[in-house]
């Protein structure tokens, strides 16, 4: 059952306010949502004042700088920084996106900063996405093939059969989508999710896969794939442009489709 | 540092709404209205079948300001609720996904359902 209030462990202090230091012009307010485990204390949202001058222009860049000179405690979770990894995937600005590719610039006023939205918390901006990742393995995204490969080549495609895969097999799993929906939300215990739909979808259209059957089976259940009620916040988040909704209304389709 | 231990991130309060989203929570909202709307209408069948007295009184009551809004919110609830469910089935063929053309029927499904409303009570 949807529980729409924050858990009393979770319910939001006020935080720390550090200023800019003297001098600077330029300034930007980053409210930021910290935890702590360690301190037994609620989460809190801090305050950074940052000087754009001597900062690169991504939301990213900004939260290194803070944590490289003023609050190193700081903990977020980065790598690629070109929005290829999904690392730093967090609520920016009321979206879900990557900190990497969102620039400072496109935001109005304060720069507030969370984790991925109804996510447990492991500190700060890290969320736990064992869940999300089991979901995924749960589809199965491996080529199940019946017949053997042929013995001198690869399994190839038709160019139209690879460019039905092109979109889905993009994805990054950075979870962006998944914790933008609000079904997710709620039922995150027992429905998919868009990101993990998404991946089940590019499996059910590869031309190379003989599970579709057992796929469809699978995702034919009353949680597992139809509490997406298009709510289209997962197509309208994605920092890559991909389109989950489409991929479930499609998979819907096949499974209205396979009973004629 | 255990995992039950973890607090839940925030999530209805700090997302900021699509279009989309307001609309499928209005969907749900205007749907569960007119399911108890449900009552209005036997009270209004009930009063008709037990006399004009009886009539007369639901008229009355009807007619008041917080009357007349109900009967606003129900028919705008029945528009909107129409409006959309047409745009849920041409989403069922597969079509209109891409963000544009689902931020657009949004709008479109809203103003629609506002128009026929206000349709409605001007020439009614």
């Amino acid at each position: 059952m949807a529980e729409f209030r924050l858990p009393k462990n979770s319910r939001i202090r006020k935080g720390q306010h550090f200023a800019a230091p003297d001098g600077v012009s330029n300034v930007r307010r980053f409210a930021v949502y910290r935890y702590d485990p360690d301190s037994g204390e609620n989460p809190r949202v801090d305050t950074y004042e940052v000087d754009l001058d001597s900062c690169g222009p991504m939301v990213l860049d900004a939260l290194i700088k803070i944590k490289n000179e003023v609050d190193p405690t700081l903990t977020f979770r980065r790598s690629c920084r070109e929005g290829i990894c999904g690392s730093c995937a967090m609520n920016i600005d009321g979206g879900n996106t990557l900190a990497c590719t969102r620039a400072i610039d496109s935001i109005k006023g304060d720069v507030k900063i969370y984790p991925l939205p109804h996510m447990p918390v492991v500190k700060d901006l890290v969320p736990d996405l064992t869940n999300f990742y089991a979901q995924y393995a749960s589809i199965k995204p491996w080529l199940q093939a019946r017949t053997p490969p042929p013995p001198d080549q690869e399994r190839l495609q038709s160019k139209e059969d690879q460019e039905l895969i092109n979109e889905p097999a993009a994805c990054i799993l950075c979870a962006c989508c998944s914790t933008s929906c609000p079904s997710y939300w709620w039922n995150s215990d027992r429905y998919l999710g868009p990101a993990a739909l998404l991946a089940a979808y590019r499996w059910l259209v590869d031309s190379r896969d003989d599970a579709t059957g057992e796929r469809l089976d699978e995702l034919e259940d009353p949680f597992r794939l139809y509490r997406c009620h298009t709510i289209m916040n997962c197509t309208q988040t994605c920092p890559k442009d991909l389109n989950p909704a489409q991929a479930i209304a499609e998979t819907k389709k096949m499974l209205v489709e396979r009973r004629y | 540092m255990s995992n039950t231990e973890r607090p839940l991130s925030p999530h209805l309060t700090i997302y900021r709404w699509p279009i989309t989203m307001t609309l499928s929570i209005l969907h749900r909202a205007t749907g569960v209205a007119m399911t108890a709307g449900l009552v209005v209408l036997a009270a209004w069948l009930v009063s008709a079948a037990s006399g004009s007295g009886d009539y007369d009184q639901f008229v009355t009551l009807m007619s008041t300001l917080a009357g007349r809004l109900l009967l606003v919110g129900r028919s705008f609830a029945f528009f909107f609720h129409l409006a959309n469910g047409i745009r849920h089935f041409v989403w069922d063929t597969g079509r209109g996904f891409e963000k544009r053309q689902a931020n657009a029927s949004a709008w479109f499904v809203l103003v629609t359902a506002v128009l026929a409303t206000v349709l409605l009570w001007v020439l009614a």
